[in-house]
């Protein structure tokens, strides 16, 4: 009691930190909300969590606990200021506990290993005894030969009956751990670095528009410091189905309006400019702009001359070397036929557009279809030359996350050295051994002592192969 | 895809189990050598004819999606995901069973197995192979997916071993870690059979099939519509509890007669979490973190998987820790590794049948 009075107000806050109840506590109260919070979901119109709380609480109780939820800032709980605090919280015991430990833990790394009796030796948890004749010395280079066969460096010392080896391996595995603690320190500085230098924003960009701006959540303007094109947006899809199979983004970067970068990003493929990376997030239909849209097509006529058009609904393109016109007089941005055969537009995006063509040719016979972008078997023409649709271009926006954090390479950094420290603490091990050869009324043996705080299995194997050697040894020894 | 080659080989591998689970409890129950060899074998030909099958779904998905063998992977949908994790508990499981050359294990992981798949046709979950969304194709869904799997397989063997160190160590009715592990294991039994009971009355009331279970779930008993049979089930589930609370004994005494102590017991529960824990660590946070960033521009978003599967994360470094720290050894740290694999099924099927977020691919 004397001592806990006399301990400063510093001392005392050390000692709740490095407390095992208090991280206890401390890991149950964000493990807790945690949970709240994959309840509740996080930034959404509040009605979605009024029908969970409705659900789970009845209706009438819902409001009053949507608005204490609410105060208590559960509706982003884990950008609040209490949760942010826990987390601090955790870090400051990580740090403490570590601190409290370290010290100690590192005076044993450094304390070498000593010669021990062999009453010791006979203590340790894996030993053997391999019986010769003769004296110890004249087994010498043999016994340390065969130490260094089994990956130890044996020091030496003489004892009263002969001599004794003893080595270590892996002191510094202790560590471990302090090294997967770090990496947790690591990687949450590099989220605050994120937190305080970084962006996170989105971008909704027309084919054909140039933005130097981003938006954030509420629709604040980030400048991006370059300017951004998008040339092109598309998505290819499986075969006939419109399942997708990879959204893509032709992206120009311009600097000081010269043109320093070009990328088609797709998922999982972004764009880096100056640490602003514009990943491939969504995409959709410009509201109201179907009549603004190009058609995009590669026109080749049957000798194989081909000429790229770009034209609109309603207008005329000719094919190459010949006087024969085409006149695009309908379009759908999704067409199917229903089992009449008839036409119809089945969705208003641009899941499967089509155009109409009528075709005039004072010779032939007269010609008219639908030509399909995502079907190319509808773009020959009777007479073997070819409408190849493109593109029905500047109706679509792509949109794009757009993210600075300069905090991530310390995140990967962190993520590295938790990995390094998790393979030290789980699949590495200290291990010491102790070989005494000794002499005693005309009786020799050698006394194998060993020791390992893991793995332990497989050390008794290297221990068991050292016993088979110092075995031979002692035959070559005779 | 029901007339596939792969298809036939998961069937097998399916009677399979369900035979070695019967099997296993028959030896637990007659002690006879002769069914735990047999046993074994069945397991090991489940084992072998659900490799093939694996690896043949991998050779569809490959001519399917063209995309090379790494992103052919048949790891994209919660069905082929349960089947892995099956495929990594059995293998687990037949090394832990030529380690320690003791079958009782299989008694408790074998029905793990077999409710998994049974579970697969419950749930009436697509077996398609579907392409693969722009999103997973990734280099490091390999990776990521296997790796979490390996790791869910690991803790579900510390799930098994630690709820036997805990049928072995208590004794007494009134004492807390025997009303946790009763508990533990009615509530396990209760939701399969009210799982069961949903398949049956979804399967007779002929569903049209794009209508998911999902929204049936529970409904067959506890959130039925008449109250009646709610409550019903509710008592019954009470019936259940308090009669394994009550006979809870036997199995203790079954286990021990099979010369299994309960220090191996705890030893098995350590090594699969002291395996499990650096590669879920590494695979599921890490690996998911790196491909996140890559995908989605942010490393981590709190949605409901990532924040779960830190919380599960945080169960098993406190397993790890607690066995440090002064009494706790024994019984608490069993019950943290019991909890720790319930918060690893709410991860991995909890997240997607109950709540909404990123990582939606699972819930197909």
């Amino acid at each position: 009691m004397e001592k806990e009075k006399n301990k400063s107000f510093i001392d005392r806050v050390w000692d709740l930190f490095a407390s095992v109840k208090f991280a206890v506590v401390i890991f149950s109260v964000i493990a807790l909300t945690s949970m709240v919070g994959t309840v509740i979901e996080q930034n959404v119109e509040p009605e979605k969590n009024l029908t969970v709380l409705a659900k789970l609480f009845g209706e009438s109780a819902a409001p009053t606990l949507y608005s204490i939820l609410d105060k208590l800032g559960f509706m982003n709980m884990y950008h609040s200021w209490w949760f942010v605090t826990l987390l601090l919280l955790f870090a400051m015991n990580l740090i403490v506990c570590s601190l409290d430990r370290l010290p100690r833990i590192l005076k044993l790394v450094r304390e070498p290993i000593r010669p021990l009796s062999e009453e010791h030796i006979e203590k340790m948890s894996i030993r053997r005894t391999v019986p010769f004749k003769g004296k110890p010395s004249a087994l010498r280079e043999e016994a340390a030969s065969a130490i260094r066969k089994i990956g130890f460096r044996p020091s030496e010392s003489e004892t009263e009956k002969g001599l004794q080896f003893y080595a270590e391996k892996g002191s510094f595995t202790r560590l471990g751990v302090y090294i997967t603690h770090l990496s947790i320190l690591i990687i949450l500085a590099g989220a605050i670095i994120g937190l305080y230098f970084g962006f996170n924003a989105y971008l909704n960009l027309p084919e054909g528009q140039t933005t130097s701006v981003a938006y954030k959540d509420r629709g604040a303007e980030v400048p991006l410091g370059f300017e951004v094109r998008c040339d092109n947006f598309e998505v290819d899809y499986y075969g006939d189905s419109d399942m997708p199979k990879a959204y893509k983004s032709w992206l120009t970067v311009f600097k000081n309006g010269k043109e320093v970068m070009n990328k088609v990003i797709s998922v999982n493929d972004p764009l880096t400019y100056e640490g602003i990376t514009f990943y491939q997030s969504s995409f959709g239909t410009v509201p109201d702009s179907m009549d603004r849209g190009v058609v995009v097509l590669t026109v080749v006529s049957k000798d194989g001359k081909s000429e790229q058009v770009n034209t609109r609904v309603g207008g005329t393109f000719t094919i190459p070397g010949t006087s024969e016109t085409g006149k695009i007089t309908n379009f759908s941005p999704a067409l199917s036929f229903d089992q009449a055969g008839r036409p119809y537009t089945y969705d208003q995006n641009l899941l499967n557009p089509a155009i109409f063509v009528e075709f005039s040719n004072p010779g032939g016979k007269p010609f008219s279809g639908w030509i399909l972008q995502r079907y190319p078997q509808t773009w020959n023409l009777p007479d073997g030359g070819r409408v190849e649709f493109r593109s029905f271009w500047g109706v679509q926006y792509t949109g794009l996350q757009v993210r600075k954090d300069p905090g991530v390479l310390i995140v990967y950094l962190g993520c590295i050295i938790m990995a390094i420290g998790l393979y030290i603490t789980f699949f590495m091990s200290h291990r010491r051994l102790w070989v005494s050869l000794a002499e005693e009324k005309g009786t020799a043996r050698i006394l194998i002592g060993a020791s390992a705080n893991r793995n332990r299995a497989s050390y008794e194997k290297d221990i068991e192969k050292l016993a088979g050697l110092l075995g031979e040894a002692r035959k070559g020894g005779k | 895809m029901s007339g596939s080659a792969s298809s036939f080989f998961f069937g097998i591998s399916t009677i399979a189990y369900i035979l070695a689970m019967v099997l296993y409890i028959g030896y637990l129950a007659f002690r006879k050598k002769t069914i735990g060899v047999v046993a074994t074998t069945v397991t090991i030909a489940g084992f072998l004819s659900q490799t093939i099958a694996i690896l043949l779904r991998w050779k569809e998905f490959y001519d399917i999606g063209q995309m090379g063998w790494l992103r052919a992977v048949p790891l994209t949908n919660l069905y082929e995901s349960l089947i892995f994790f099956v495929w990594c508990l059995i293998l687990a499981y037949l090394v832990i069973e030529f380690k320690y050359k003791n079958r009782t294990f299989g008694a408790f992981i074998t029905p793990v197995a077999a409710l998994v798949l049974a579970f697969i046709d419950i749930s009436g979950m697509s077996k398609n192979i579907q392409p693969l969304v722009p999103a997973l194709q990734s280099n490091w869904l390999l990776a990521h997916v296997m790796m979490s799997f390996i790791s869910y397989s690991m803790f579900a063997v510390s799930f098994s071993t630690g709820l036997m160190y805990l049928i072995v160590k208590t004794e007494k009715r009134n004492e807390p870690a025997y009303i946790f592990w009763t508990v533990m294991l009615s509530i396990f039994i209760i939701v399969l059979g009210a799982l069961g009971l949903d398949y049956l009355t979804f399967k007779l009331s002929v569903k049209s099939q794009e209508e998911l279970i999902k929204g049936y779930l529970f409904k067959a008993t506890f959130r039925n519509s008449s109250s009646a049979i709610s409550l019903l089930s509710w008592a019954v589930s009470a019936a259940l509890t308090f009669v394994i609370w009550r006979f809870g004994g036997a199995l203790r005494k079954i286990i021990t007669g099979f010369n299994i102590s309960a220090e191996t017991l705890d030893e098995i529960t350590y090594k699969s979490i002291a395996m499990g824990f650096p590669i879920f660590t590494l695979g599921g946070l890490i690996f998911g973190a790196i491909w996140a960033d890559q995908a989605w521009g942010k490393y981590w978003t709190w949605d409901p998987k990532e924040t779960w599967s830190l919380i599960t994360w945080f169960f098993y470094a406190f397993y790890l820790h607690s066995r440090l720290m002064r009494g706790w050894r024994g019984k608490k740290v069993a019950m943290v590794a019991v909890l720790g694999f319930v918060a690893v099924i709410f991860t991995y099927l909890g997240v997607n049948l109950l709540l909404s977020g990123l990582h939606s691919y699972g819930s197909q």
